[in-house]
């Protein structure tokens, strides 16, 4: 009998190739995750509020009812995902029980855990987790991530950190390759890196495991913006269903992520989509409000 | 002869792997998002990646009847996503080019904790490497072969019977990844399939009207 493995890395990391290029969007209810589906998401991440709502009503934030997330799974055929708490262990035994696609690790629920993250590798569904640096990635990727997202700041429509996160991983990647080999070994301890993991990105002059942008694309252009900086792929959290028009916006954002390096397409994408998230300047959050920094 | 030119289908999904794994055999690659991009190729790989997307973005760029016209001469390869695209009957109502007759079902197995990687056997690999070697396939939240009516023909099935790989001439449908391990067997064959199928197309006369509909 042949052996036949599941939950291996690599069929984790698997899942996250086949979503690059794409679109992935918040959404509160199955009917939601249909707009999202015919818009060409693929994939959707099922919350009981966007992250812009948990903003403005603050409290504490946890995963979402199981109940709600086996709904939105049962209205689509595109992979779902969902949140769980820094840390929350449990809450990701629960989402794997109930079979979700993909679990995120999210810094925009509040943490349960101020020092430790999930070990990822006790489970046999895949995680993303958000990351603002190389360090931070890789120290994910070492606990088990399948797949990072830069943090950007969640619930605002400001693009503004999410660029910041990107060109930060970009950068450093650069940096390593230009090292001299002897100097490896410090940067990896000065950055909390896993060293096996600093040469193997040094290696392949990219993140071991596909990496998409998050928090704060409000806009087509904003979509495009992160894939020309290198991202593999895009998270829409508030900024479809806070807009005007949302099954408009999220089909003008597919289309921008696939075209996102012909002006032309995006200009013609970009034209009456409505108003989008009116959002909250980055600049403008007291510190507290942040929700970046969350994770370690 | 001039050398091979392969489009990957880069509307969505790992076509990047698939370009990755061609490049290694020395050919030319292409992505193609416009139909436009087509031109002059002589064959294509739609990738994996989610099937629904693909389609739309398909409809959405006026890329459905050129590839059906692409593939009625041309080798098409579709790996899991592209499988389903390249199916006649997938059981419902989603975008498709429908030039193989095969009967395909999305998600087959199960949810993304159902995924897996197994060890097959595909007899037909041996006209690339008289080795016959298992090939280790890599299976996400995948489809299945539930029919292949002729012309196509089964390549592979699991222990089971199930059937994740067919053919249908110049067309190549499996509903596992092997773009996704480092066993560039299946690339090499598709490209024998690519060689054959231009071999059998009339040699290009040089004119700028190759087809304006008239």
């Amino acid at each position: 009998m042949t052996q036949i493995l599941t939950g291996t890395f690599r069929v984790k990391i698997g899942l996250a190739q086949m979503l690059k290029g794409g679109v992935i969007m918040d959404v509160v209810t199955p009917e939601q995750a249909k707009i999202a589906e015919d818009a060409g998401a693929v994939a959707v991440m099922a919350l009981e509020r966007v992250p812009a709502d948990i903003r403005a009503q603050g409290g504490v934030a946890r995963m979402s009812d199981p109940e709600l997330i086996l709904k939105i799974m049962d209205a689509v055929t595109i992979p779902v995902m969902a949140k769980v708490r820094i840390g929350h262990f449990v809450e990701a035994q629960i989402l794997e029980a109930i079979g979700v696609d993909f679990i995120d690790e999210s810094e925009v629920l509040t943490p349960a855990d101020e020092e430790h993250h999930i070990d990822k590798h006790k489970f046999k569904v895949p995680f993303v987790c958000g990351a603002r640096d190389l360090g931070e990635a890789l120290r994910r990727i070492a606990e088990g991530a399948a797949m990072i997202r830069t943090k950007g700041e969640a619930g605002t429509g400001d693009v503004v950190e999410a660029v910041r996160h990107a060109r930060a991983v970009m950068k450093e990647i650069r940096r390593l390759q230009n090292m001299a080999e002897e100097e490896v070994y410090a940067y990896a301890k000065q950055i909390g890196a896993p060293l096996e993991l600093v040469w193997e990105t040094r290696r392949l002059g990219r993140l071991p495991v596909v990496n998409f942008a998050a928090g704060g694309i409000a806009t087509p252009a904003d979509a495009a913006l992160m894939m020309q900086l290198g991202m593999d792929g895009i998270f829409v959290g508030s900024g479809i269903f806070k807009s005007e028009n949302p099954a408009k916006r999220a089909a003008a954002i597919v289309k921008a992520v696939t075209h996102y390096n012909d002006p032309a397409i995006l200009a013609e994408v970009s034209k009456g989509l409505g108003e989008p998230m009116r959002g909250r300047q980055v600049a403008s959050l007291r510190e507290e409000e942040r929700l970046a920094p969350r994770g370690w | 002869m001039r050398p091979l030119t392969i489009g990957v289908l880069a509307l969505q999904g790992d076509f990047i792997e698939h370009e990755a794994m061609l490049r290694g055999l020395g050919v030319q690659v292409r992505q193609v998002r416009l139909p436009e991009h087509l031109e002059g190729l002589d064959g294509l790989i739609i990738p994996g990646g989610e099937s629904t997307t693909m389609g739309k973005l398909a409809v959405e760029f006026g890329l459905i009847e050129p590839l059906r016209r692409f593939g009625r001469e041309k080798a098409i390869w579709g790996t899991c996503a592209g499988a389903i695209f390249l199916a006649k009957d997938i059981h419902r109502d989603q975008p498709i080019l429908g030039l193989m007759d095969i009967v395909v079902q999305r998600n087959a197995f199960g949810r993304q904790v159902d995924s897996f990687e197994v060890d097959i056997q595909v007899p037909a690999l041996q006209v690339v490497d008289p080795e016959p070697r298992p090939f280790h396939a890599v299976f996400i939240r995948a489809p299945i072969i539930e029919r292949v009516n002729p012309p196509a023909e089964v390549l592979a099935t699991l222990e089971d019977g199930t059937i994740v790989a067919a053919q249908q001439g110049h067309l190549l449908a499996t509903s596992f990844h092997p773009e996704l391990t480092d066993d560039d067997r299946f690339h090499r064959y598709f490209l024998h399939l690519v060689q054959q199928a231009r071999e059998k197309q009339p040699p290009v006369v040089p004119s700028t009207a190759s087809d304006n509909g008239r």
